[in-house]
């Protein structure tokens, strides 16, 4: 009857302990619009993707920092990451970065960028949030037109 | 032509599955035996139109026949021949016919060894995997045509993706498929008998070795899967709880379960209806892992609306599969389980806390898995969940298992005297303790309460594996050795013992580095100096390459000369990095050249990675240990059939 207490008590601790760690170890993908709102949360990690903006990748000569500027075809983000980029990692290329905000929230601080294997791939969220903000723009240019 | 052919012995291949699934069940049920008897012949025939269909699919890649749309979307004239014939199992329609052909020689495979079966349960059995070989099929003809024609034909194809041209990948996938498609073997057996509505020893004394060569197969897929990831994708990492690998490592945990399982219902008549459920769920995973992988609905739920009418099919074959063998063991397998006892300390025990804490892990990583998807359904957010979850989620249930594995194998059936299983393990004991606090704190200079008690699991795992093999080889002349099952059981544990020693000494001590390094430049990682002394352009049969000469010493004395290489391959200009790697048993150099920095430098990842090896190794050995159990003198004494039971003494399972 102990034993099976026992194993009983350990196996509730160990269903909440792993609960509590899905929750820290979950990440939400937010949309750089979003971002740039100030919905993101301050204080944990979560994932951006867009297109990497061409001529936006910028680093120190010789040194392993970069910097590049990630679009959603509505709003930016600068992002920051200090390691080696993804052999598929190109201007123009969709992309997806774990991390966070800095301090002043003003740029987003990766501690992984991720570009897929396949060149033609792009990450389903990404392409669910460009194809959004895309037809909003052809929306709003049928609009103008249509008004002229 | 040739291409036509491929495809109408598909269709005829079709026809038989059909004959070969419905004719031996309804005989069966009937005690036809003319209609039973066409099991074989239909099999034997599946496999051959399966075989010269395949075999069209790789002469068409051969020839670079581009009026193939699948060839001409996944290979290219240069690419070399052994990977225009990797190619043919390089994407979703080529696969399905692997796996279909995989099950057409795990069917004919049954049919010649199992003639000894009852007549109706090979029937039902081959019947079975006929109906499950009808639905592959089916899915192919109808959704995923590998024989497509495109015309006109391109000029040239658009290669197979550059990360797939290499040796490991090339053989992975046809064995991990051989132990998916392996667990259908077991999942027939267990439908069969809940037809049959009657399961004794004897059932599991036939399921079990098959189970045991699907889980070798399984085993060793995912083993070369692992080591492909860690040279080929060039960062270093063995594992990344990427669904992809989920995929085949959960049914990998059913089936280990099944196999421990399989042991008390073929000894001891016991937890029948346990090991029905694990046959259906081993497979079931496998099924699910097959198709949401292949489907990329795992990736995105999206994948569903892109071709409704392959995710639909999916939908309703797992339905027919999986509902279908459940709602077979509701109605059936409630009557089967005996009720024989056994004491709580008792090699029954052991086996039943080994199998809850197998599904306990399985269910997690399954939860883990489908999470994202789950929540993208109910739009409560698009997720990714990180590694360190899985990490911890898994290492919860399998650290009580590995110290339960040592106890649990020198237990006897039954009952079990607490006194004579103490006195047994206490030296094992001590050694491992000692050299799990020894060995992290002299060898690699830091003691840590995770590490050691990794340590420490290991150690135990492979002394206490070492018992039975030692008493048997120091026994006295003339009295009878250890059994292969027993002695297969020691060795796979052993092997478990050195992968978690590997793993644990591998996350605990690895040193990664990302530098900037000029050449000429010598940088330092965790005691070895590794100097840039070159860089090269060179050229490849299909890409070109810069690659960079790094020499390795280690107190000025001279270690190893490494090259990585940056290529590109020239048709789909996509960049690669090979990584270059020094391997010792007790340790990995792994060098990674990443990209131009400016200013000459280049960025590079070195990585220094202890005892890496001994996870593949002790893969590599549990599925060893696998092979020398499915050898034990009773299955193969089955052919003699009534024989069969007197091999049934005191051997462990």
């Amino acid at each position: 009857m102990l034993a099976v207490g026992l194993a009983a008590a350990g196996l509730v601790i160990a269903s909440i302990l792993t609960l509590q760690a899905f929750k820290e170890n979950l990440m939400f993908y937010i949309e750089i619009s979003e971002v740039a709102k100030g919905n993101a949360p301050k204080d944990r990690n979560f994932r951006v993707g867009g297109l990497v903006v061409e001529g936006s990748v910028t680093r120190v000569p010789g040194e392993l920092e970069v910097e590049f500027t990630l679009t959603d075809l509505n709003e930016q983000l600068v992002v920051y990451y200090d390691g080696i980029l993804p052999d598929l990692f190109r201007e123009g290329q969709g992309i997806i970065a774990h991390g966070r905000l800095d301090d002043d929230g003003s740029r987003f601080i990766a501690d992984q960028v991720l570009a897929k294997h396949d060149e033609n791939y792009m990450p389903p969220e990404v392409a669910e949030t460009l194809a959004k903000h895309a037809a909003a723009q052809e929306a709003a240019l049928d609009a103008e037109t249509g008004q002229q | 032509m040739i291409p036509e052919i491929g495809h109408f012995a598909l269709i005829l291949a079709l026809s038989l599955a059909v004959c070969q699934s419905v004719m031996p069940l309804i005989g069966a049920h009937r005690n036809d035996a003319a209609l039973m008897s066409v099991a074989g012949p239909a099999a034997v025939g599946q496999l051959v139109f399966v075989a010269v269909s395949f075999a069209c699919l790789a002469w068409s890649f051969l020839q670079s026949d581009f009026t193939v749309l699948y060839v001409a979307n996944h290979s290219h004239r240069a690419l070399p021949d052994v990977y225009k014939i990797a190619a043919v199992w390089g994407a979703h329609e080529g696969s399905l016919l692997l796996w279909i052909l995989l099950l057409a020689v795990w069917t004919v495979a049954v049919a010649r060894y199992s003639s000894e079966l009852p007549r109706a349960m090979s029937a039902r059995v081959i019947g079975v995997l006929g109906l499950l070989s009808f639905g592959f099929l089916l899915f192919t003809l109808l959704t995923s045509n590998p024989f497509e024609r495109l015309i006109p034909a391109p000029a040239n194809g658009a290669d197979l993706n550059p990360l797939l041209q290499d040796i490991g990948l090339a053989i992975h996938p046809p064995i991990l498929y051989t132990g998916y498609v392996g667990f259908s073997v077991a999942f027939a057996f267990a439908i069969a008998a809940m037809l049959t509505g009657h399961l004794d020893q004897a059932w599991a004394r036939w399921t079990r070795p098959w189970t045991i060569w699907a889980w070798m197969f399984l085993t060793v897929g995912i083993a070369l899967g692992s080591w492909w990831a860690y040279y080929e994708l060039g960062w270093g990492g063995w594992w990344f709880w990427d669904p992809v690998e989920n995929a085949s490592f959960m049914p990998w945990l059913a089936g280990t379960a099944l196999i421990h399982s399989l042991a008390v219902t073929e000894k001891r008549g016991l937890f029948k209806s346990w090991t029905l459920l694990l046959a259906i769920s081993a497979f079931s995973l496998s099924l699910l892992g097959t198709f949401l992988v292949r489907s990329g609905i795992l990736v995105s739920v999206h994948a569903f609306a892109t071709d409704p009418a392959r995710g639909l099919f999916i939908l309703i074959f797992l339905g027919i599969v999986i509902g279908g063998a459940l709602i077979l063991y509701a109605w059936r397998a409630p009557g089967m389980d005996s009720a024989a006892g056994f004491r709580p300390l008792s090699r029954e025990t052991f086996l039943l806390l080994n199998n809850v804490l197998l599904v306990i892990a399985c269910t997690v990583i399954l939860y883990g898995t489908l999470a994202p998807l789950l929540y993208d359904v109910f739009e409560w957010g698009k997720i990714s969940i990180g590694p360190p979850w899985f990490e911890f989620a898994f290492a919860l249930p399998m650290l009580p298992l590995t110290l339960l594995i040592g106890v649990g194998m020198h237990t006897a059936w039954r009952s079990q005297a607490f006194g004579a299983l103490f006195a047994q393990l206490k030296i094992p004991g001590t050694i491992a303790i000692v050299a799990g606090i020894a060995v992290p704190t002299v060898f690699y200079g830091r003691f840590g309460l995770l590490v050691s008690v990794g340590a420490i699991a290991g150690f135990w795992i492979m002394t206490v594996s070492l018992l039975q093999p030692l008493r048997s080889w120091r026994r006295a002349p003339g009295t009878p050795g250890i059994s292969r099952s027993a002695l297969g059981m020691s060795v796979a544990h052993f092997g478990v013992g050195m992968f978690t020693l590997g793993i644990t000494i591998v996350s605990a001590f690895t040193v990664e580095a990302d530098l900037s390094v000029r050449p000429g430049e010598t940088v330092e990682v965790a005691g070895y100096s590794f100097k840039l002394t070159d860089l090269n352009n060179v050229q490849g049969p299909n890409y070109q390459a810069l690659e960079g000469e790094i020499e390795i010493r280690k107190d000025g004395k001279f270690v190893a000369e490494l090259r990585p290489q940056k290529r590109t391959y020239l048709v789909q200009q996509s960049p690669m990095t090979e990584a270059a790697i020094d391997a010792g048993w007790n340790r990995d150099l792994f060098v990674a050249l990443g990209d131009p920095l400016g200013n000459d430098a280049w960025s590079m990842r070195l990585q220094y990675k202890p005892l890496i090896r001994f996870i593949w190794l002790g893969a590599l050995i549990m599925a060893f240990g696998g092979l020398i159990a499915a050898s034990d003198r009773r299955y193969r004494l089955q052919a003699t059939a009534r024989e069969g039971t007197a091999a049934l003494r005191e051997e462990p399972a």
